[in-house]
């Protein structure tokens, strides 16, 4: 199946006319004028609703695909979340209306700030911040603002395991801050060796995924969150594996002193294809004077914006209006529609499914990483043995599981199990969908042990083979220009 | 039990299988003393029927107003088919497209995407997205630092006409790697930057200097001569921009001798509705020869084993996940399911329907500014040639206008009083295509009334 570019359908003189008003005239001065016009497309709406239509049909999706990336939490995403907000009042609401004529949207914020307090066992919440990265920005800018108005302004080395998530070294250094990367031990926990030996006087803090990108729950985080505070650190919860725990254990009560959440995996806004996320934060008493702004306060019974009026340490605003405000409507919708119970469900069936997938394909013959841990949400195999016996790896393993109609797991990461598939098949996949994944990686093995180069050359059903990625960076084609 | 699919029957065999007595007992790892009572401030699950009560009476508190307020975000017809495409599952449910082959669709628009914006701004390369407007002028910043590497200052010029929120966020994103802003006044007259500004940092080491065309006030700067100054100083130029209006001005890549030499600005207006400032998305195109600077994700064309062309993630070693600490920006997702809006908008609308649009906004506005203008007590501020908004002097309180405006369910506009106390009762005004001559009309009845 293959969609030619969109300028391909283009025709000088053709359009989708009805789209705009006819008459207008533009009054811009000569020198300010545009005076070609941009080699925008030219075709009509059929052409165009067909045309993005048929590209549609070329991605694997949540609702078309089982979907088991490891640390993205691809869970189905309610429509209903997606319909309510999107209702036209939401939609067509300024970002800038004034108060008095948004309680009804700000009522939605200041609730959602309030149940995901609650979940994470925070003192406070921003919703801000527009996507994870940004929340862990929001997250180390205030521990270094804390730090700074305490005249602890050395304290700028920030603590990040091995087995971290790619952001938070790269947060880390966009906020001024040095990383020192500690080990992980063989079963995956935190080495509180190393962890004494990194602290120090100019230890700003440490940042943790609990569970880990391992997916193994680190036994010692009590421990670990001693020795931070005595040393004078804070800690930051980055909150890619929450829906691990939802309702099971609160990072505030794990002793973290900030956390950002991924409200498109553990609350289950859409992934966009990239985008939009949502990242907001939670903070204990005291990282409070330091939130983002703006933050939904109630007096009495009116809603009003926090700004830095009320809050005049913040670290500031992090977007032009109070972040992704659509992706904060859905994720309240799906909080409402689980409630109490439906939220600590959340975590027990993600463990439920990631545990029962662990044991079938161990049962089968795969190795897995950490095989004494219990699997949290998601669990790692290593197909070291495949590729050193069979020449067959893990990026070939996860080509072939697209032909078998599964989008692969995450491969290669996190880095220091070599070749990996990080595994997650979140709570909303059924045990048949489960089943069936393992008897595709069962099939993609024999075929590995039969026929290694059948499984190499994979995949040969989709839009693409396999795509050269090297002549994609040496001869960079980024726009398309007409012949 | 929403969403999730397990019969008790399906827990039971699948217990078994793991060796688990209870789901309980997956969690033994989790010292005891963690575990989490009940979440008391959490409510009992509503049913979809409920929550839709629920949601569609909050919406209904904030009505639809009719709404002459811009200042960053403004309100335009989205053609039908743009929105219904953009939900359609294998868009809406889909995650950056790391797995190429599964992800053709997204990333050919990503591809026709950044060509189309190229276009839009006359610069040779675009990214994929960034967060929003305000967010990607901090990344243009920082960007300009890295790119520039004969200024040593990390010093950035910044017009008293850039939106104001966006230089408070560029300096909160950039404020731990110590970039240094001034603000370059604007001349009370005219509303436009001082030509005269830059000389007074004449000789000294200046990284980038920002422009914001359209400006705040909605007025055209001398994008040409500002440019030239700024780079016979030395400077990088960052152009700030409203999609919309590239389709009637010229691209920041023609300001001036050389051109702008970074672009960015955010992307609603092209199909992004309004909902309360986000998600929108923001954009960044530059010269090939900064590309390996510039944050974000970037599609590449390229070919498969067979030959056959497909597209994919390139560039990938300026980014987090492979440099980790040495990375441009920490930045991992983008906007991508409101870039899929914009190219649908962009495609359905063409060249021309752009334009139209935007010259529509512009006479509508002009309407606007007539009709208000000829109550007593309102004055316009500016009188230059300008796109779509526009400044007024009222001889009473614009908070409490607003007010009484809102009270009529119309939003009147900005008040400037935070940013720009010097203005005195300044209000902001937007229309666009979507106010009519009797929407202006009712807007001049009512302000006429409560300036009475």
């Amino acid at each position: 199946m293959h969609e030619p570019l969109i300028f391909t359908h283009s025709r000088p003189g053709r359009s989708a006319a009805g789209q705009y008003p006819l008459t207008a005239q533009a009054d811009v001065p000569e020198k300010l004028r545009r005076k070609r016009p941009a080699a925008l497309p030219e075709v009509s709406e059929l052409q165009a609703v067909r045309h993005f239509t048929r590209l549609s049909q070329l991605n694997f999706s949540i609702d078309t695909h089982f979907y088991p990336l490891g640390s993205c939490t691809m869970k189905y995403n309610p429509r209903a979340c997606n319909q309510l907000a999107m209702l036209p009042e939401f939609l067509g609401r300024h970002p800038l209306a004034p108060e008095s004529a948004s309680q009804g949207f700000l009522a939605c914020m200041y609730e959602l700030q309030e149940m995901l307090r609650e979940v994470t066992g925070m003192k406070g919440v921003s919703l801000t911040p527009m996507a994870g990265a940004q929340g862990e920005f929001a997250g180390v800018a205030m521990i270094r603002a804390y730090h700074r108005a305490r005249g602890a302004v050395e304290r700028t080395e920030i603590i990040v395991p091995d087995a971290a998530h790619g952001t938070n070294p790269a947060t880390a250094t966009m906020c001024g801050c040095t990383v020192v990367e500690i080990p992980s031990l063989p079963d995956g926990d935190i080495d509180l060796e190393a962890l004494k030996r990194a602290l120090g006087p100019k230890t700003a803090g440490i940042m943790l995924t609990n569970p880990s990108t391992l997916g193994v729950f680190d036994r010692r985080i009590q421990e670990v969150a001693v020795l931070v505070h005595e040393a004078g650190g804070l800690l930051y919860y980055d909150g890619a594996n929450l829906n691990a725990i939802l309702g099971k254990v609160r990072p505030g009560d794990m002793g973290f002193d900030v956390i950002h959440m991924n409200l498109h995996k553990t609350f289950s806004t859409p992934h966009g294809g990239g985008g939009p996320g949502s990242g907001a934060v939670g903070v204990n008493q005291r990282l409070l004077p330091f939130m983002p702004i703006p933050v939904v306060g109630k007096e009495g019974d009116r809603y009003r914006w926090l700004d830095e009026r009320d809050i005049p340490q913040t670290i500031g605003r992090l977007s032009a209006f109070m972040g992704n405000a659509g992706v904060l409507l859905r994720a309240y919708v799906y909080m409402r529609m689980l409630g109490r119970q439906g939220m600590q469900r959340v975590a027990e069936h993600a463990a439920l499914n990631a545990n029962y997938l662990l044991a079938r394909l161990k049962g089968a013959g795969f190795e897995a990483a950490y095989p004494d841990r219990r699997a949290s949400h998601e669990f790692i195999i290593t197909l070291k043995r495949q590729a050193k016996e069979l020449g067959v790896n893990a990026m070939d393993f996860a080509k072939r599981l697209l032909d078998f109609g599964f989008h692969a797991p995450t491969t290669y990461f996190p880095l220091l199990v070599p070749e990996c598939l990080l595994i997650e098949p979140t709570e909303t996949e059924a045990k048949e969908d489960l089943d069936a994944f393992v008897d595709a990686l069962i099939a993609i093995q024999s075929e590995a042990e039969q026929d290694a180069a059948k499984v190499k050359g994979a995949p040969y059903t989709l839009p693409v083979r396999r795509l050269d990625d090297v002549r994609a960076a040496k001869q960079l084609d980024l726009v398309y220009k007409p012949e | 039990m929403p969403f999730i699919p397990h019969t008790e029957n399906d827990v039971r065999e699948m217990l078994a299988a793991i060796g688990a007595p209870s789901i309980d007992a997956l969690f033994d790892e989790i010292p005891a003393r963690l575990r989490t009572r009940a979440l008391a401030g959490i409510p009992d699950a509503l049913s979809e029927m409920d929550v839709a009560r629920w949601m569609t009476q909050r919406a209904q508190l904030d009505g639809r107003p009719l709404n002459f307020l811009g200042a960053g975000a403004y309100e335009h017809h989205i053609p039908a088919a743009v929105w219904a495409i953009v939900t359609r599952g294998e868009f809406y449910t889909a995650y950056t497209p790391y797995q190429a082959e599964a992800s053709q669709g997204t990333l050919q628009l990503l591809y026709e995407y950044q060509t189309m914006m190229a276009s839009l701004t006359g610069m040779q390369v675009s990214n994929a997205s960034l967060y929003d407007g305000a967010s990607a002028l901090a990344e243009a910043c920082l960007m300009a630092v890295r790119a520039h590497r004969k200024s040593k200052s990390a010093r950035i010029l910044a017009p008293a006409t850039l939106n104001p929120t966006y230089l408070e966020v560029a300096r909160a994103i950039t404020e731990g790697q110590n970039l240094r802003f001034d603000v370059l006044p604007y001349e009370r007259a005219s509303g436009l930057t001082q030509s005269g500004a830059l000389h007074e940092h004449h000789g000294e080491d200046i990284t980038a200097v920002v422009i914001q065309q359209p400006n705040f006030f909605g007025l055209l700067e001398d994008v040409d001569a500002i440019t030239d100054r700024a780079h016979a100083a030395g400077a990088l130029v960052i152009a700030v921009v409203n999609p919309l209006s590239l389709a009637i001005l010229k691209p920041p890549s023609e300001w001036g001798a050389k051109g702008a030499d970074i672009v960015v600005g955010d992307g609603q207006p092209l199909g992004v509705p309004l909902s309360s400032g986000g998600p929108y998305f923001g954009f960044m195109a530059t010269r090939m020869e900064h590309v390996r600077q510039m944050p974000g994700r970037i599609i590449g064309r390229t070919v498969d084993l067979e030959g056959k062309p497909g597209f994919t993630l390139t560039l990938q070693a300026r980014e987090q996940h492979i440099r980790r600490s040495k990375a441009t920006s920490n930045i991992c997702t983008n906007q991508g399911l409101l870039v899929t809006a914009a190219t649908i908008y962009m495609s359905l609308l063409g060249a021309a329907g752009l334009e139209k649009v935007a010259a529509a906004s512009q006479t509508q506005t002009r309407a606007l500014v007539d009709a208000l203008t000829r109550i007593k007590g309102v004055q316009l501020a500016f009188g230059g040639p300008r796109f779509h908004e526009a400044v007024l002097r009222l001889d009473r309180d614009v908070g409490e206008v607003l007010e009484a405006l809102a009270r009529r369910n119309i939003i009147g506009g900005c008040s400037l009083s935070k940013h720009y106390p010097e203005l005195g009762n300044a209000l902001l005004v937007c229309a666009t295509e979507m106010r009519t001559q009797a929407d202006i009309d009712a807007y001049a009845r009512a302000l006429a009334e409560i300036m009475k």
